[in-house]
């Protein structure tokens, strides 16, 4: 198993915010909104450098949605910011008509994601954003794992013509990605090669899964590890060459098991490459208040339920 | 001790109970909770007929909505002091396995909670719903809800306000915590509401004022007022005044306490502001 370490741990809203500021010196015709939540959405940076480029909406998203919408004609390219909830569910009639089917180029950009918000609870635990988004024809969707990559992609997605739901995070969690790494939407980036089980993961679950990944390999099980950064468009190439080598697959993601990666997975090998594939996603339920870690342990997100997975689509393997 | 005597003392207990409910879990939102602390008290001591064993379809009392689901410190601190459930159960807030869930939730069934709240913007909707079924079922009580003036920026507060004049839902008591704070800063800066009285009588409400919503006296006249302009054909709104903080020096005056938990050096500074009462804490 290919050694993964980090020197410390970094929300991956912040690394948002890094790359804002970094796009926004790039790149003049990049604009931000936001509703209410500068601070949260690590906005602020943004906001001092480029005042004139910044929009504060209030406590308003569904307008924050529209006006993002309006501001790409003529050529600016909006960035929102908000937490993932407010970001999708609140305001998906909004992003579907006036942006994705129009085919404007805004940029999602949605904090807080998943279960790991912790104690504000299940109102604002959004788990099926990327279901909602990746059903929308035209989305992009983008699920980062770590600081580093956070703000790659979000200085890459100035770059891609098209609607982008950019998705991260609230607590702190290891660095382990390079900060020079180019940053290729679609490109799926294999963090391990191994033969026995392919782990496909996203988000908070890529580090949980490089855990799960050491904890395999001290039993003697190779488990190839694929960090799916972009959920849509899903990698399909190098989910099949991994599988075909493999024979079995895990997929690992902070969302309910309806609509996310699982499924973006699954879907690719039953009409392809048909294998046993199992989901570590939150099961059908609505979170709770508590400690992020409390979180994960309690909907089984954490390393063991990957190891544990990773051995349950061995056992379903084809003899 | 007088009636009003005793629920000053209570409020000054619920001020308590908010801050050491946020500080052992160093996260929710003391601000708004600790402002509208009068409210709670004037409503569930003094205003609303409610029955502490709770029935969810509130036949025959008045029901109330939070729709600012965050201030749900001041929430849980009055229901428990009221008898919803032990106050002992404050000490499991937003802890995991709890049913007093960072945002007010229905999910574990506490007692008091009718619909979840969190995501702003929701609450008069529904409690226009509640109300208007309260005339469908012959049933004279009342429905109360709070918002933030914050809240206020959101649509749907003005769909859902247009449609209670429009279908004169008259046996509603909406009251609008005016404390001038949201998150990134005052609201004047934000997204100014500029005369928030005036848009409500544009859309065809009955407004009437609370000065000082951190005055219970002022609180409980002021939703005596109210109750006495229901029943004519029209939605009746309360802008009601108050400080974010309120009750602590150093939590006033700022948006800065909106969702911040004081440390424990804080805590003992603010608690020493509000001395413990024979109500005891929890
Ligand atoms: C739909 C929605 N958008 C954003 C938020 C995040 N949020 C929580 S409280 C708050 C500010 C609310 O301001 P106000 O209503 O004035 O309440 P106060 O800060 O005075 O307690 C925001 C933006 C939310 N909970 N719901
Ligand atoms: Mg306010």
């Amino acid at each position: 198993m290919k050694k993964y370490t980090f020197t410390e741990k970094k929300d991956t809203r912040s690394g948002f915010g890094a790359g804002l500021l970094e796009v926004g010196k790039q790149n003049p015709n990049v604009v931000a909104l936001c509703a209410d939540l500068t601070g949260s959405l690590k906005m602020n940076d943004f906001q001092k450098a480029f005042p004139e480029r910044f929009f504060q909406v209030g406590i308003a998203e569904a307008n924050m949605m529209g006006l993002a919408a309006g501001m790409t004609i003529g050529g600016k390219i909006p960035y929102t910011g908000t937490f993932a909830n407010f970001s999708t569910g609140r305001v998906y009639d909004q992003i579907r008509q006036s942006i994705a089917y129009s085919g404007k180029n805004v940029k999602i950009c949605a904090s807080h994601a998943g279960i790991t918000l912790g104690e504000d609870g299940a109102t604002h635990q959004i788990l099926e954003d990327i279901g909602m988004m990746r059903m929308l024809p035209h989305m992009t969707v983008i699920n980062p794992c770590d600081y580093n990559q956070t703000k790659a992609a979000t200085i890459a997605i100035a770059a891609h013509e098209g609607p982008v739901y950019l998705r991260f995070g609230r607590p702190a969690v290891p660095v382990f990605m390079p900060a020079d790494q180019p940053f290729v939407i679609g490109k799926a980036i294999v963090l391990n090669e191994g033969a026995d089980v392919s782990i496909f993961c996203t988000g908070h679950l890529v580090w949980e899964s490089i855990v799960a990944g050491e904890i395999l390999a001290e039993q003697g099980i190779d488990a190839e590890i694929i960090n799916i950064h972009t959920i849509k468009p899903l990698d399909e190439a190098a989910v099949l060459s991994s599988v075909l080598k493999t024979r079995c697959a895990v997929t690992a993601e902070e969302h309910q098991i309806h609509g996310g990666l699982g499924d973006a997975v699954a879907q690719v090998l039953v009409r392809n490459l048909p294998a046993p594939v199992e989901m570590v996603a939150v099961r059908d339920r609505f979170g709770e208040s508590g400690t992020p870690d409390q979180l994960m342990a309690k909907y089984g997100l954490k390393a063991q339920n990957i190891v544990d997975a990773a051995k349950a689509a061995m056992r379903r393997k084809a003899k | 001790m007088s009636d009003i005597q005793k629920l000053k003392t209570l409020a000054t207990q619920i001020r308590r109970d908010i801050l050491r409910m946020v500080h052992a879990v160093q996260s929710g939102h003391p601000g708004g909770s600790l402002g509208c602390t009068e409210y709670f008290v004037a409503l569930y001591g003094s205003v609303m007929k409610h029955n502490p064993r709770f029935q969810p379809d509130a036949i025959g009392e008045d029901l109330f909505f939070l729709s600012n689901g965050h201030i749900s410190p001041v929430w849980y601190s009055t229901l428990a002091r009221f008898g919803y459930f032990s106050t002992e159960e404050l000490a499991t807030f937003r802890k995991i396995n709890s049913r007093l869930q960072g945002h007010p939730a229905t999910e574990e069934g506490l007692p008091g909670v009718r619909v979840a709240s969190g995501s702003l913007g929701q609450g008069l909707s529904v409690a226009i719903g509640a109300a208007q079924t309260k005339k469908l079922n012959n049933d004279p009580h009342l429905v109360y809800v709070l918002m933030g003036d914050g809240e206020q920026q959101e649509g749907q507060i003005w769909e859902a306000a247009m449609y209670a004049a429009h279908h004169k839902v008259d046996n509603l008591i909406a009251t609008v915590d005016l404390n001038g704070q949201q998150i990134d800063g005052p609201v004047s800066k934000v997204m100014d509401l500029m005369d928030l009285g005036a848009k409500y009588r544009a859309f065809g409400w009955e407004v009437t004022e609370c000065a000082n919503g951190n005055d219970l006296e002022q609180v409980i006249a002021a939703l005596q007022h109210a109750k006495t302009l229901t029943g004519k054909g029209k939605p009746v709104l309360i802008l009601m005044r108050t400080e974010m903080g309120y009750g602590v020096d150093f939590m006033m005056h700022s948006h800065k306490w909106h969702g911040v938990a004081p440390n424990d050096e804080q805590l003992a500074q603010a608690l020493a502001q509000l001395p413990e009462t024979e109500l005891k804490d929890y």
